[in-house]
């Protein structure tokens, strides 16, 4: 299965990033493998739309799971149309929060977590 | 005569001046009107108390997409440069918040599986005050970000625009609404207070006038207040200064009771109309040459 998980500097032992559409890369990690692979996000500076468009780069890279500190939304609509599930944590590199999602650990959630934001 | 009053910094007085100057010509028999066009907070109506009798919504069409036809090309997703429309899953999602109404979504989808609905973005009002005035204003709903098609209609409403004399009160700022609001006007007053804050705003304030390639003259409110920085940068760039009106405790506390600048001091009733003769004079002056 292949997991996004949201980071500031695109480093698998290192603080992963609370924001979701303007998050600077994404950590997209085989869990099956544990190879990984960092991928600048598109959309950390778009004008606007950044929570879909976040999501539409992650359907097309064949994630099946995200994981960030908080959904706006437009992103949470877009990941449930996509069939990626989404998941939140409050800290931790993508290494650990790796472990913690095989672990069965993970908040999943049903609905957006946040109001929306502009940058 | 188009005259719009603008300005850079929020909170110099562009209301109180436009007010003060639709009352001083309506007074002096010219017909006026006035058009707040701050959608995003106007209050200009609570100066000129005008009585409303004229109300119109102001909407934008939004796609709507019927899934039964729609076969997720997403041609309409590529086509949409606000990111409005998304293509996913096999599904089809619209973003209204994000729409910019151009309609390129529903002309581009070759199934014709796009319908457009209206949505409000704020409502128009309009009526005559006591005095005389054309009062028109727009107001934007809350959270709506999409200022300019609630501008362009007001400066649709044909009766306000046919006055001898149409004030335009201008949002702050140097943004799109702002544009919006000072297109097609004759000349613009920057409204600025001689502080840094204002200098700065000035500046790009006038620059907004240059680009739009229309006339623009400068009142100085709370005159007093800051330093001389104003005053040399329009001697600089040529700007001319109409009007400077002092920083006086009478003028704060009667705006902060509601009162027009005329209520508080009606000698400027007199300087108001000398503006409108130096205005048509600095725009005769621009004609010749």
């Amino acid at each position: 299965m292949i997991i996004a998980v949201s980071s500031p500097d695109g480093k698998f032992s290192t603080e992963f990033s609370p924001r979701f559409g303007r998050c600077n890369f994404f950590i997209i990690i085989d869990t099956d493998t544990r190879e990984w692979e960092s991928k600048p996000n598109p959309a950390a500076n778009a004008r606007g739309g950044a929570g879909p468009q976040a999501v539409q780069f992650l359907s097309a890279s064949g994630a099946e799971a995200a994981i960030t500190g908080r959904y706006g939304p437009n992103a949470f609509t877009t990941l449930k149309a996509a069939g990626i599930r989404a998941y939140i944590a409050d800290a931790g590199t993508p290494e650990e929060l790796l472990d913690r999602f095989l672990a069965g650990t993970l908040e999943e959630v049903n609905a957006a977590t946040g109001g929306e934001l502009h940058h | 005569m188009k005259i719009a009053i603008a300005s850079g910094k929020g909170g110099t007085g562009k209301t109180t001046i436009a007010t003060a100057f639709a009352q001083a010509l309506s007074r002096a028999e010219y017909s006026v009107s006035l058009l707040d066009c701050d959608v995003e907070g106007p209050n200009s109506h609570i100066f000129i108390q005008p009585e409303f009798d004229q109300f119109e919504d102001v909407n934008m069409l939004i796609p709507s997409v019927d899934d039964e036809t729609c076969t997720g090309c997403g041609q309409c997703a590529e086509v949409c440069q606000f990111h409005a429309i998304v293509v996913i899953g096999g599904q089809t999602l619209v973003f209204p918040e994000m729409c910019h109404g151009c309609g390129s979504c529903t002309l581009i989808c070759p199934e014709e599986a796009i319908t457009e609905i209206p949505k409000r973005l704020g409502i128009l009002e309009g009526g005559l005050s006591q005095e005389g005035i054309r009062f028109g204003h727009g107001i934007l709903n809350i959270g709506e970000p999409m200022a300019v098609p609630v501008i362009s209609k007001l400066k649709k409403w044909q009766d306000l625009m046919d006055a001898e004399v149409v004030l335009i009160d201008s949002p702050p700022g140097a943004s799109c609404p702002v544009v919006e609001s000072l297109r097609g006007a004759d000349y613009i007053i920057l409204v600025t207070e001689p502080t840094p804050f204002g200098l700065h705003d000035l500046r790009q304030a006038y620059k907004v006038t240059q680009e739009l390639g229309i006339p623009a003259g400068v009142i100085i409110n709370r005159d007093g207040i800051g330093d001389t920085g104003v005053e040399q940068y329009c001697e600089e760039v040529g700007l001319q200064i109409f009007m400077q009106i002092p920083l006086e405790r009478k003028i704060g506390q009667g705006i902060a009771q509601g009162k027009s600048l005329l209520e508080i001091k009606p000698e400027y009733e007199n300087r108001f109309l000398q503006l409108y003769l130096q205005i048509i004079e600095a725009l005769s002056i621009v004609d010749r040459s």
